[in-house]
């Protein structure tokens, strides 16, 4: 073996064990990654008690309410559902049936009380003529399943 | 078999390459600049207005390019980094000093493009989820990288070290890349894939690959500026730096 083939194999060897040691510790740090917990989690006791943290889902079509300044909406990942409270001002992307995460507590009788609420944008980028389109579509299957 | 191996070295030695590398600046900077402006055309002029984020989504044409450059210069980095450590050869090494700036320019601007793309649409500069803070790693880990080495005196042992650095960093580029899709982040996940193909209007992606291009011709011409200007610096002593500089 020559010197040269020495220090390849040397180099392969330590990125592979280097990336199997990331492997396991980004899987042992798995749930302190996460950004947020679903409501399905919550519901499973996973998030944390008396503390603050997120959830994450949909905006539940039909449920934001307004009453002076404080906002009113659960959000759902279409399993469970969790109230959330709000006062502050909203992100401009935040609408019913789209993506939001929320910063807070979980009070006693299961509202959640945010302090902050982020929209969350999906990967879809099209023109308003294209949404139109899709939207309609969506209308018409829903009609047909009626 | 043999010859083509000799070949291929002889335009490792930083003697022929300089003359090359200067030949080809000009070219990669022409194209650059084409590139630029048909990218920009077509994501001001010809790519529609997001159904939902309306005008603000332009700063896809700059972030998205610049991400992906940042990530895919990093592994080039390393990989020259990797040769010069296996191989000894000094042109390699070289390359991945040319390259670490340019890389730290195009993470810091997709960080920077991002922030403001995510205080009007999000509502927050920053959220520690895991793609935000990947991608600020991959920022220190250039920095990292050039102090490393501007740390030593010795070019070839600032290029083992930072070789071995470089080397250790390239286990965040996946994580970087496939960190929307392991966790649940803020960040969406990406709109253009090899399983799903893309989900953008055509001629947004149209512009988004064009500005890429011009970001590719654009690394490569800094970087062969930069690596010319490396080798002037450490082969000064020897005799064809004395003629290339008359």
């Amino acid at each position: 073996m020559k010197p040269r083939h020495k220090r390849i194999a040397i180099i392969v060897g330590c990125l592979a064990s280097l990336g199997i040691a990331a492997f396991f510790v980004l899987n042992a740090l798995n749930s302190n990654i996460a950004l947020f917990y679903t409501p399905s989690q919550v519901a499973a006791g996973e998030a944390p008690k008396e503390r603050v943290f997120r959830i994450g889902g949909l905006v539940k079509s039909g449920t934001v309410k307004r009453n002076e300044m404080t906002i009113r909406f659960v959000v759902t990942d279409t399993a469970k559902e969790i109230p959330v409270a709000f006062t502050g001002i909203l992100p401009d992307l935040f609408k019913e049936g789209k993506g939001v995460v929320a910063q807070g507590k979980l009070g006693a009788d299961g509202q959640f009380v945010a302090s902050e609420v982020l929209a969350k944008h999906d990967e879809n980028y099209m023109p308003p003529e294209a949404k139109h389109a899709v939207d309609q579509a969506g209308k018409t299957a829903n009609t047909l399943k009626q | 078999m043999d010859n083509k191996i000799i070949h291929w070295f002889k335009f490792g030695s930083p003697q022929t390459f300089y003359p090359l590398a200067g030949k080809m600046v000009p070219w990669f900077w022409a194209l650059a600049a084409i590139f630029l402006v048909v990218g920009l055309w077509l994501g001001f002029f010809v790519a529609p207005t997001d159904a939902v984020q309306g005008e603000a989504y332009r700063i896809i044409f700059i972030h998205v390019p610049a991400s992906w450059m940042s990530m895919f210069l990093y592994v080039v980095m390393a990989c020259w980094a990797g040769i010069g450590l296996a191989l000894n050869t000094r042109l390699s090494s070289m390359m991945a000093s040319a390259i670490a700036p340019t890389g730290a320019m195009f993470a810091f601007l997709s960080l920077w493009t991002g922030a403001l793309w995510g205080k009007p649409m999000w509502g927050t500069w920053w959220v520690w989820d895991a793609r935000l803070t990947s991608e600020l790693i991959l920022l220190f880990l250039y920095l990292g990288f050039m102090a490393l080495q501007a740390a030593i005196d010795e070019p070839r042992r600032a290029d083992k070290a930072g070789a071995i650095l470089a080397l250790v960093g390239v286990v965040n580029v996946p994580v970087i890349y496939f960190s929307v899709k392991w966790w649940n982040t803020l960040h969406q996940g990406a709109s253009i894939s090899m399983s799903k193909g893309s989900t953008m209007a055509v001629t947004m992606l149209w512009g988004m690959l064009v500005m890429a291009l011009c970001f590719w011709m654009y690394s490569i011409a800094v970087a062969l500026m930069r690596v010319r200007a490396i080798m002037l610096e450490r082969e000064r002593h020897t005799d064809w730096v004395k003629y290339a500089v008359e």
